[in-house]
């Protein structure tokens, strides 16, 4: 019968690979959800049968209850708030791995070496997994401070952690059937671990941290499946863990720092100081000289940040797009890869207000025909358009790819005022030979603009 | 069965997957990497399949207990991965070229 269970198995790995590789273009991507969901299907009815079930009275009560919480989760969660969510799985992925060591250990205490090794760092990994996740829900949701926490001797204390990490998992795996205490004493160690290695870290770069912390949780998944020696776990855990640190490298390319400057700097702690040096000046222009400009420009490419979805203009800014269209204008969104607070969440932001998804580009496609744009309107974005990046190698962002909207013919930025930007950086963008500010409320200046466009 | 024997075999799927992993997950176009992840969260509640055995065997009411929290934690990621990324991409539509 294990056979049999191990064929199940074998297809649901298939209908996962297959379900991801569908995820290459959007037109296809729902489908591949569903087949791999038919996978999960599967796997879960598989096991059901295959292996005795003495107690399905609990197992019905676990899976009803953590059904009923994912399908409201799913359902009540606003596009906005996708990152939280994201680290929120993340973070049971990673509980779940721990449960399951735990389950393991506790059913087995006297097992081989190879499985006390397995077994611990399961329970370690899993462990940091969901109280990092945790902490990083927590700063994303604002329920603690989105600075960097940083104390004398952190990184003292982290070695500490890791230290022990190591010489508890040693002491237990030479004799895991009588050393419980060790073992709980490490299910500890890594939830404290979590918690210490993603405080110093700030909120801008969260989207790095839910990455990697998306990719521990595949890790603890896999490391689970060499516990119990389960082939689907351990394919499915490496999907996970790969897809993971993809996106970590992509994030930090994107920022153009390195992963260790992300986890151990402090980054965003200190404020950097306002340059010297001439700023030139400042040119603001009105909504009905913004509506002349975009009535009469062929070409306009949209830069949206974070901001607009912060105003909630994602709608406006649609309409806005559609009538330009009509007006015979070929419009774009350009996407930066850090553009929202995670990994692709503008576009799903921009795709949940109506915009068709073949409107939807991304830098590297942009930036070679930039110079033929009319008009590109900067909408909530800042330091992803700032031209400090490619010029001025004393600027903090130095080196980090761009949007480089400074070479379109003329460039609007909306924004509520001069303040700088997240990382609180100058940017010279503004005070451009073609640039024109447009101060305001994104979501208001846009729906004037539309009611422009709309009276004649 | 050894271990010995059976660990190569793991180890050889492990590094598979990850190549294929690699291969497969870095031809999804930056559009849909929210989705991604959202559905790699579902993927990842395989570990339902563990949790579903150590809760299920009965040999004592500790594990039964760890099982059943995992089962519940897993089944959160599989249900709620899986409906949020359907209604993520869902939103994902190719509208018509206006005529002009």
């Amino acid at each position: 019968m294990t056979f049999l269970a191990e064929m199940v198995y074998i297809a649901a790995a298939v209908l996962f690979v297959v379900g991801i590789k569908r995820m290459s273009a959007p037109a296809t991507a729902r489908k591949g959800n569903l087949l791999s969901s038919l996978g999960m299907f599967l796997a879960v009815l598989g096991t059901l049968i295959h292996f005795r079930i003495l107690t399905p009275e609990f197992i019905l009560l676990g899976m009803v209850i953590g059904s009923a919480a994912g399908a409201v989760l799913a359902r009540v969660v606003k596009m906005t708030e996708m990152p939280q969510m994201v680290a929120l799985l993340n973070g049971f992925g990673g509980l779940a791995s721990l449960l399951v060591g735990w389950a393991e250990y506790h059913k087995n205490p006297s097992a081989d070496l190879y499985t006390a090794v397995t077994t611990f760092l399961t329970v370690v990994v899993g462990g940091l997994t969901f109280s990092g996740s945790v902490i990083a829900w927590a700063k994303l949701k604002e329920v603690m401070t989105g600075k960097p926490i940083l104390f004398r001797g952190q990184q003292t204390l982290n070695a500490a952690v890791l230290l022990s990490v190591f010489a508890g998992g040693v002491l237990f795996s030479m004799d895991p059937a009588n050393n419980y205490p060790i073992f709980i004493a490490l299910v500890g160690v890594g939830l404290l671990l979590g918690v210490t290695s993603v405080i110093p870290i700030g909120g801008a770069d969260m989207p790095v941290v839910i990455s990697l912390l998306n990719s521990y949780s595949g890790i603890a998944g896999c490391l689970a499946g060499f516990v119990i020696q389960n082939t689907v776990l351990i394919v499915t855990g490496s999907l996970v863990g790969a897809s993971g640190i993809i996106l970590t490298n992509i994030m930090c390319k994107a920022m153009n720092r390195s992963l260790a400057n992300v986890l151990f700097s402090g980054f965003g702690s200190v404020t950097a100081k306002a340059s010297a040096g001439e700023k030139g000046e400042v040119k603001s222009l009105t909504a009905p000289d913004a509506y002349a400009l975009l009535e009469a420009a062929g070409s306009v490419l949209f830069v949206p940040g974070y901001g607009l979805a912060v105003a909630q203009a994602q709608h406006a800014c649609h309409e806005l797009a559609a009538l330009l269209e009509k007006n015979g204008a070929e419009v774009a969104f350009a996407i930066h890869p850090v553009a929202g607070r995670m990994p692709g969440h503008m576009n799903v932001l921009l795709a949940e207000a109506n915009v068709s998804y073949d409107l939807l580009k991304e830098m590297d496609d942009v930036n070679p025909g930039i110079d033929a744009v009319d008009v590109a309107v900067v909408i909530g974005a800042n330091d992803v358009v700032n031209p400090a990046a490619r010029e001025d190698a004393s600027s903090p962002i130095f080196g980090m790819p761009i949007i480089n909207v400074d070479k379109a013919r003329t460039v609007i930025v909306m924004k509520r005022s001069m303040a700088a930007g997240f990382a609180g950086i100058e940017n010279p963008l503004f005070y451009k030979e073609n640039t024109r500010m447009l101060f305001g409320d994104a979501k208001a200046v846009l729906q004037e603009l539309v009611s422009e466009f709309k009276r004649t | 069965m050894d271990i010995l024997t059976v660990l190569p075999f793991l180890l050889m799927i492990f590094v598979v997957a990850i190549l294929l992993g690699t291969e497969v997950i870095s031809k999804v176009p930056s559009i849909l990497h929210t989705p991604l992840m959202s559905g790699s969260n579902a993927i990842s509640g395989i570990t339902v399949v563990a949790a579903l055995v150590a809760a299920g065997e009965g040999h004592n009411w500790v594990s039964t207990l760890l099982g059943t929290a995992a089962v519940a934690f897993a089944m959160i990621n599989v249900v709620g991965g899986y409906l949020v990324t359907n209604r993520m991409l869902s939103m994902f539509k190719k509208h018509e070229e206006p005529k002009p």
